[in-house]
Formats: structure tokens, sequence, C-alpha cells
């Protein structure tokens, strides 16, 4: 069985000089559910861009199903369904139009097409709003409006940039629901997404690019085993002069009502509690410091191995 | 399910470029459907009947029966103009392009279906002047070939015009530069008001360099029988001109200028 998708030493140097990709390799296999993560400007939405041919690319090659973009190219468009990071539709036409006719674009037949339309402006919430223009839709229905559009030709391999930008809660997990049912129906699944919870309720493998490179790529499991520390802040109701010295932590005053202490998987917030409390400190309200994913951008982008040293290049 | 042909396939994208660029000038005819037939209205008005009347006959036709056919060309080449370089550059800078660019349809095709609605626009709005016209004059076909295939051509041309200059506009500003500043000129020199035979030696020489008189005359012919020029050289431009332009702008297409980074 053919990858869905293969990106070889894949390059992009923009006009303007800004290497967004700098070589990436990567392959997701047939049936996946796949996260694609990475910080703001990683080149997400770059590589995106240059397998769904919006991105002209620089070096490198990109196989669709085994089909090279640049043998195969209409082949390989047919396979992918896009849900772009920015809205793309024409603001006049109404969402049935608009499904329609990117039916239409990939060689569906009309009256396929409308049928198909009803499907999946169900799906999504909006077959009441089927004869309104796109411009008067809210955001979250216009992301809905882009998923149901990239579904209409059944595309073998879905890519979503960010589909759940500006999603109400409410939405978004029934979007996840509805992601879920898709992938497990056979279509694998390619996503952006700058919420973890969303990563983690819906990958099972995942590619962390940063500074347009593949800096990590393993299952959600793996990599989420290695989020090993947690950073607590403690806001106390008397100030304080110094951090106060405690056991197997470390505390660090931020200001005189705010500390932060360090914690693994295996210690206990308990033994921090207990010894606040011998130490006399009254704890008002506690948080954690990052979210989640921002904490493990942050401990892989730090952890990045430097460059690669001159010893290790074949000479 | 065995996939369909490709035939297919890209004949049924075809088919939904010109649904939805038919959709689009009927969505918006306060713009596109009813200016051309006010302004063609007024010319009949005022150099037809005003002015005509005092410039006699044309080549022994009557003055507004000379101008008729001048006027439907000038419509047909603004409006297959207008209409692709707006709606190309509209879709551009609306980001829809991408509906296209990521679909399986080949960069041909999708120049085919913007030509075929820029083409569709202007035999729309060139019908509408014709039915303007019989209200004030007379309008026999002489040679139906000559009209249908010049008419087409021109539409064709035009259109393709208003693709390239889409393709390399930035701005608003950008696409309405070239129909102000070349393609009214040039139209209006064009013979559509005159015989160049009316024109001292040197304009009338001059107005040989100008394509748009070989077509408006190639039309003109079609209907009257006359010419200024000699019909196997217009038609000649404007097939080169049509094949050149094609070429140009699928090759822009593939590289992507314009649309793609
Ligand atoms: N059209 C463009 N021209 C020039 N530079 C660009 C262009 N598009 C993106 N870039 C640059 O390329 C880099 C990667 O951008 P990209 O949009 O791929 O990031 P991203 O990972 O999708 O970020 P985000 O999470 O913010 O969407 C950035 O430095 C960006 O400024
Ligand atoms: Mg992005």
């Amino acid at each position: 069985m053919k990858p869905a998708l293969v990106l070889k030493n894949l390059s992009k140097t923009y006009k303007n000089g800004v290497q967004a990709l700098k070589g990436i390799d990567l392959e997701v296999p047939e049936g996946e559910f796949f996260a694609l993560l990475g910080p703001n400007g990683a080149g997400k939405t770059t590589a995106i861009g240059i397998v769904t041919s919006l991105v002209n690319k620089t070096g490198g090659a990109v196989e669709v199903f085994g089909h090279d973009i640049d043998r195969e190219l209409e082949v390989a468009k047919s396979c992918i369904g896009l849900v772009p990071q920015e809205i793309n539709f024409n603001m006049f036409e109404t969402c049935l139009t608009i499904v329609v006719n990117q039916a239409g674009f990939y060689g569906i037949p009309r009256s396929l097409a409308k049928q198909r339309a009803e499907k999946y402006l169900k799906q999504l919430q909006l077959w009441e709003k089927r004869n309104s223009i796109a411009r008067s839709l809210s955001g979250g229905m216009k992301r809905r409006l882009m998923i149901a559009r990239a579904l209409m030709h059944e595309p073998r391999l879905l890519i979503l940039d960010e589909p759940t930008a500006g999603v109400d809660i409410e939405i978004r997990r029934s979007m996840w629901v509805f992601l879920r049912e898709i992938n497990d129906s056979g279509t694998t699944i390619i996503l952006t997404t700058h919420y973890l919870e969303e990563a983690e309720n819906l990958c099972r493998q995942i590619a962390i690019i940063d500074g347009g490179r593949i800096i990590e790529r393993d299952s959600m499991a793996n990599v989420l085993r290695k989020l090993q520390t947690e950073i607590f802040v403690f806001n106390v109701r008397a100030s304080l002069q110094r951090a106060p010295a405690l056991q197997g932590f470390t505390a660090h005053l931020i200001d005189e009502h705010t500390l932060e202490v360090e914690m693994s998987k295996e210690q206990s917030l308990n033994d921090i509690f207990a010894q606040f409390s011998a130490a006399g400190i009254d704890v008002t309200s506690m948080r954690n410091k990052v979210n989640r994913l921002e904490e493990l951008f942050i401990r892989l982008v730090d952890a990045k191995p430097a460059q690669p040293a001159a010893a290790v290049l074949p000479a | 399910m065995r996939a369909p042909s490709r035939a297919r396939t890209d004949w049924i994208g075809f088919q939904t470029i010109i649904i939805r660029e038919f959709n689009r000038i009927a969505r918006i005819w306060g713009q596109t459907l009813v200016p051309p037939a006010v302004t063609a209205t007024l010319y009949f008005v005022i150099f037809g009947s005003l002015i005509g009347r005092r410039v006699g006959s044309v080549g022994g036709f009557d003055y507004m029966q000379y101008i008729a056919p001048g006027l439907i060309m000038m419509t047909v080449i603004t409006n297959s103009y207008a209409n692709v370089v707006s709606s190309f550059f509209g879709a551009k800078f609306g980001k829809h392009i991408e509906e296209l660019l990521v679909s399986p349809l080949p960069n041909w095709l999708i120049l085919t279906g913007y030509i075929g609605g820029g083409v569709l626009r202007g035999l729309l709005v060139g019908s509408v002047v014709t039915v303007v016209a019989l209200f004030f004059t007379h309008l026999a076909i002489h040679n139906v070939f000559a009209t249908v295939s010049a008419v087409l051509l021109t539409s064709v041309v035009f259109a393709l015009g208003g693709f390239i200059n889409a393709i390399f506009a930035k701005n608003f500003d950008q696409i309405s530069w070239f129909p102000t500043f070349v393609l009214t000129p040039l139209t209006y020199l064009g013979g559509v008001f005159y015989s160049i035979n009316m024109l001292p030696d040197w304009a009338r020489a001059a107005s040989h360099a100008n394509p748009i008189l070989y077509m408006v005359s190639a039309f003109r012919f079609g209907f009257l029988g006359t010419t200024d020029v000699d019909l196997r050289l217009a038609f000649g431009i404007m097939i080169g001109a049509a094949v050149f332009m094609f070429t140009l702008a699928v090759q822009l297409l593939n590289r992507g200028t314009g649309i793609r980074d």
C-alpha cells in the first residue's frame, strides 16, 4: 500500500528570501489521522500549499498515493481535499453554489454533486443556510463550509489547515466527531492546529515542524510521554521577600505574591502543599504556567539539536 | 467503481466554469448588461441620428448603417475584455482562484473556461446592441461566415487580453489602465465611426498598424460587403493573435505568474 503522502527533501524559498522549508522529509501512511504541529511561521501552510499546488516548490519531491506531483499532477490533485487556513470562497456566491461548483471542478456530474451537497451541508449543519451568500455566514459557519467543499469529491486524503480556528467549543467538538467518522471510513487526514487538546483527541501520529525543519516525528503517545515536567504558578497571601526552600522542588519568586514551581510527573502536588503549610505560606490560587502545546513546543524547540557539526558531515 | 474518463471530468469542469461565469454576468447584470445597452443607444442617437444626418453616406451606405457594425464590435471588444479581467482578477483578489488551482483541471482548460465566459458576455452584450441598432437602422447580412468568425475571433482575442492583464495586475488600478489608455483609443481609431479612406494619407497608413481596424473591417464586411483592409490579412491577424496569446497565457498559468508564490 502506497503512503498517502510522501515529502522528500522538500524546500521552499519565497521571493523575498524567506526560507520557509529547509528540506523536510515526511511520510504519512494511508488511513492515518496525522497532526502537523508547529509555532506560527513554522512552515506548515507552506508545506500544505506545495502539496496542493498553491505554492511552487523550490526543491524536493511530493508523492500523493504514489503519484508524483511533477509527473502525475492531475491524478495527485484529484486524491486531495483541502480546507485552507484562510477563507477562500467567493463571498457573493451561495453555499450551495460554492460546493456544487467545486464538485464540478473535480469532474463530478451536477446531479451527483447536488446529492452530495445536501449530504455534506446537512452533516455540517449548513443546510438551512444553503441559499445564503457566503458573506452572510458567521466565521465558524465559513470554516464548516470549507470542510463541506473539500469533501465534495470524496478525497482519499483530506488536509485541514487550522479548521477549528475561531470555532466555539461545542461546534469544535462536533467537528471532531465528524472528522473521526470520516477517518474511520478510510480517509487519511492531515490536520494542523494550535490546540494540543485537538491533536491529542484526534491524531495518532504527529510531526512537529519549526523554522522549516521537522524536529519531531512520532506517535502522539510517545510525544506526550516526553512532557515530563510541568510548571505551576502559585499566588500567595502574604508578601514574600524570597522564594522558600522546598525539599525536592525549586521555587522561583516572580513577584512578592507569586511563586513558580517546576514539578515532574512522579512528584505530587500534595508534597508541595504540605511544605507550603509547614512554612506558613497561604496559597490563594494556583494554575498551570503555559498550555501544554506551548510547553511541548518550547521543550522540543529548545532541545532541538544544534546545526549538524562539521565532523558528522561526509568528508 | 471505474474512474470516469479524463475527457469527461474535464468537460464537466469546463462547463462548471462557464456556468459560474454566466451566473456572475447575470448576478451583476446592472454592471454587465445594462451599461453597454445605454451607451449604445446614446451613440446611435447622437452619432447616428443627430450628427449622422449631416455626414451623409460613407462608402455608399448611410452613416447609421455604416457605424452599426463598428459599434457592435466595440461593445464585443470592451465586454469580452472587461469580463475576463474583472472576473479573473476578482478571483485572484478574493482568493477563490484557489478553488480552481487545487482542482485537477488542467491550466489550458481553466483558461478556456474564462475565455468562454468572456466570449459569452461579449456575444450577449453584442446581441443587445444589435437589437438596439435595429431600432435605428436596417441591418442585412452579406456574409454569415465572415460576420460570425470575425466576432468570435475578436472576442477570443480580447478575452485573452483581459486574462493576461489580470494575471499581471496587482491592484484594481492595473486592471483599468490598459482598457482606458490603450483599448479605448485603439478602438475609436480603429474605424468604428469612419472609413479610413476619409483620412489623410499618413493617418490611413498609421491606421494599418492598429489591429482593431482589421477586426472591425472584417466584421463590417460581413454585414455590408465593403472593407477597408485585406480580409485574408485581417483573419490572419486575428487567428495569429489568438494562438499567440493563448500560448502565452497557458505558459503564465503553468509558471504560476501572479497566482502562485
Ligand atoms: N507568500 C509568502 N511570501 C513570503 N513569505 C511567506 C509567504 N507565505 C509565508 N511566508 C513566510 O514563510 C514562513 C512560513 O509561513 P507559513 O505560513 O508556512 O507558516 P505556518 O506554519 O503555517 O504558520 P501559522 O501557524 O502562523 O499559520 C513564514 O516566515 C512566513 O512569513
Ligand atoms: Mg499556517
